[in-house]
């Protein structure tokens, strides 16, 4: 194996905002990751996988190093229709793998927003879905997954086999070694559609009390927040709850259960082909456009209502219109995420949004979630909420923008929340110790000397975080 | 690697956050005059800094300087003609900075043969080893980089020496010239790819080098003077810059001056 110089690419982050610059390995099986990390010792390099290269932020770039592609890697090796198990290769999506069981009728436990995520990257992510507060994250539902470590090892892990490592490298953002193949328990389902109530919730404290309160009668529940508003409406939004039908509700499920029917429709209105919308949506993206959207849209939810949806429509939003983070410009997009406890969530995410507010930097998209802890060891999780909010990046506001998102990083810290390694992009080393204490990461790196003893895995979010 | 030194006494550079990074370039033949001069002009634009010479003593002294104004900058001592050495150094680099957006060649040897009568060989075959050869070295590899990653910058130092052949130095014109034309090319293939490539020009420079010609030395700028007008050029992406810029319309009158004029005159 060798490092030719044309494999130097430009890699970004999902939101376009951050770039590094690498040498691109394509990988279509489990030897040639085991070929690489020579190479890479050889020549002095760092390495990182990188699947479809969705994250918000850091996660999967290594500027001057070597990014192992792992989107080749990516055949579903066996899927068992009667019990639900399915084995992957890690670079198999999200897609692949609801189309492939959905028609049997099962669907993936646990969702990302997109489904062009690899199963890999979920992993390595630990990701959670609307479910959060019901299933827990990706982690919980892997049986089996065999990984790659930098040593040359082929290792195998289940929650009793190789458990410390199973724990770790689960949310270990693809430190210790590289998933080869993750084995997963799918969930039955009983209609292609889904039952979504939405109502609205005209303030903050509304608005966690019912993430809170009605999120036992849901299997999901999601609210969206809009960033705009202020004074007594802060923290307004719209709130969806949504359960899987039973056997039975669906009395067309043979019909419902087919991919043609949950197929996201490529054009609006039945004209517009949806790949060019984000050029009529880059006009709206600035303060005063978004305020304008943000409001529309709470005034089109004040209607309280319930319907039906299939599974693909609800659950990859990201997915609705191709290509919408092209329309925050050529600066991009960048997400903060920040996962309060119930008791400090509503102030501290007050202070946050009234200091987007005063610095000129509101979000122009917020997103609320329940969450309940789990056990993996660098888990962001937490009994509270989520609120995730995406802010446009430009030239001039960049610096101006990483100074705030590093003072939100004081309020959760001071509210006692944490923080997910797939998200927000300016959350320091200091920062990170302080969340994660001293023992946890202690605990982490002595992980991580038996796994990869010359330090080969690096990528820039680990630089960042760990450095 | 033994000939590489890092600045490890100077200070941490400012912390750039991954929203609002450094630009990451470097450097050849940074450790004096006109070289210098861009380093430090770069590292006051927010570029994190690769600096390559052979003089060691001088590249240390430029980086503490430029780590101590708050700029981020790194020595690596290196001959140009030392080819083999290269690519191993090149991505060494790539990896310490964490990328790259940028390279300067700036390094150059001027050595006249000390007449027009006289003629020698090893000054001729030195000044093309190290100001195109060198060159070729470097940007071989960093074109073939930037033109798979599509993005980056090449800035070459070539001369106005390189417009014509005349009497004084002929070793410093073919290799000025051969750098043009090897910039030139070079952009012909990168542009499209959006890669930029700027050919610098500059006329006499107060400078060690200035020391070298013979004869008058109209409108000698000093080296911090063009290095800003080079960063103003790349921030423009332009192709090719005199500077002085009245160099352009002097050279325009020297490379249109008819052979049977310019073979009879004596500079």
């Amino acid at each position: 194996m060798s490092l030719p110089l044309n494999t130097f690419t430009q890699l970004e982050n999902f939101g376009h905002s951050l770039k590094a610059s690498s040498y691109r390995i394509q990988i279509k099986k489990t030897e040639d990751i085991y070929e690489a990390f020579p190479l890479a010792k050889k020549l002095g390099l760092k390495v990182t996988a990188r699947g479809t290269g969705i994250s918000y932020n850091d996660a999967s770039l290594n500027g001057g190093g070597i990014v192992l592609d792992m989107s080749g890697m990516n055949q579903i090796v066996e899927w068992d229709s009667t019990t639900g198990l399915v084995r992957c290769e890690s670079g198999v999506t999200l897609e692949q793998l609801w189309q492939r069981v959905e028609p049997d009728g099962w669907w993936p436990p646990v969702v990302s927003g997109t489904m062009k995520t690899t199963l890999g990257g979920c992993l390595s992510a630990n990701i959670h879905g609307k479910n959060n507060f019901q299933v827990g994250p990706i982690g919980e539902h892997v049986v089996e997954f065999t990984a790659m470590l930098p040593t040359g090892a082929l290792i195998t892990c289940t929650p009793k086999k190789n458990a410390d490592l199973f724990y770790a490298m689960i949310g270990g953002f693809g430190m210790l070694g590289i998933f080869a193949s993750i084995t997963m328990k799918i969930k039955r389902i009983h209609s292609g559609l889904i039952s979504v109530d939405a109502w609205h919730v005209p303030n903050l404290s509304r608005h966690l009390s019912d993430l809170h309160d009605r999120a036992a009668d849901h299997d999901y529940i999601v609210g969206w927040l809009d960033a705009f508003a202020r004074g007594k409406n802060l923290g307004r939004g719209q709130i969806h709850g949504a359960r899987q039908l039973k056997e039975g509700e669906d009395t067309n499920s043979q019909k419902t259960m087919q991919l043609t029917y949950q197929h996201l429709p490529d054009r609006f209105f039945g004209v517009l082909p949806k790949s060019s919308l984000h050029y009529f949506m880059n006009p709206f993206m600035n303060n005063l456009g978004m305020w304008g959207v943000n409001t529309a849209r709470y005034i089109s939810s004040l209607r309280t209502h319930t319907f039906r949806q299939s599974h693909a429509e609800f659950h990859f939003l990201l997915d609705y219109v191709p290509n919408w983070e092209r329309s925050f410009g050529r600066g991009g997009l960048i997400q903060y995420q920040s996962f309060l406890p119930k008791g400090t969530a509503e102030s501290a995410w007050r202070e946050m949004i009234e200091l987007s507010h005063r610095r000129g930097l509101p979000s122009y998209l917020g997103v609320t979630k329940r969450h309940r802890t789990d056990k993996f060891l660098l888990t962001h999780a937490v009994d509270g909420f989520s609120l995730a909010m995406d802010f446009k990046v430009t030239i001039n506001n960049c610096a101006k923008l990483s100074r705030m998102l590093q003072e939100f990083d004081q309020i959760v810290l001071k509210a006692g929340g944490r923080f997910y390694f797939a998200k927000n992009s300016e959350t320091t080393s200091e920062t990170t110790r302080k969340f994660l204490n001293d023992e946890t990461i202690l605990r982490f790196k002595e992980l991580k000397k038996r796994c990869d003893p010359n330090g080969l895995l690096e990528s820039d979010l680990y630089r960042r975080v760990f450095g | 690697m033994s000939d590489t030194i890092h600045a490890s006494d100077s200070p941490k550079p400012v912390p750039a956050t991954p929203l609002n990074p450094r630009r990451r370039g470097i450097v050849i033949g940074a450790s004096g005059g006109l070289g210098a001069e861009l380093a430090k002009k770069l590292a006051r634009e927010g570029y994190s800094l690769a600096l390559l010479a052979r003089r060691k003593e001088k590249l240390d002294a430029l980086c503490s300087e430029i780590n101590v104004n708050g700029g981020s900058a790194r020595a690596y001592v290196h001959d140009v003609s030392d080819y083999i050495k290269v690519p191993n150094l090149l991505r060494k680099i790539v990896a310490e900075l964490g990328g790259l957006d940028l390279i300067v060649f700036a390094a150059g040897v001027n050595l006249p043969p000390g007449g027009i009568d006289k003629y020698n060989f090893e000054n001729d075959r030195k000044m093309v080893e190290v100001n195109l050869i060198g060159a070729m070295a470097w940007l071989t590899p960093i074109a073939e980089m930037f033109q798979a990653a599509k993005a980056g910058q090449i800035v070459g130092i070539s001369s106005v020496a390189g417009d014509r052949g005349r009497v004084g130095n002929p070793g410093n014109n073919t290799s000025k010239a051969g750098l043009t034309t090897y910039l030139e090319a070079l952009r012909n293939r990168l542009t499209r790819h959006g890669v930029n490539v700027l050919t610098v020009k500059p006329g006499f420079m107060k400078t060690e080098m200035l020391k070298a010609a013979l004869g008058a030395t109209p409108f000698a700028i000093e080296p911090a003077k063009a290095a800003e007008n080079i960063v103003k050029a790349m921030k423009k992406r332009k192709q090719v810059i005199y500077t002085a810029s009245i160099w352009r319309w002097i050279m325009l009158a020297i490379q249109h001056t008819p052979s049977f004029i310019f073979r009879r005159l004596s500079f």
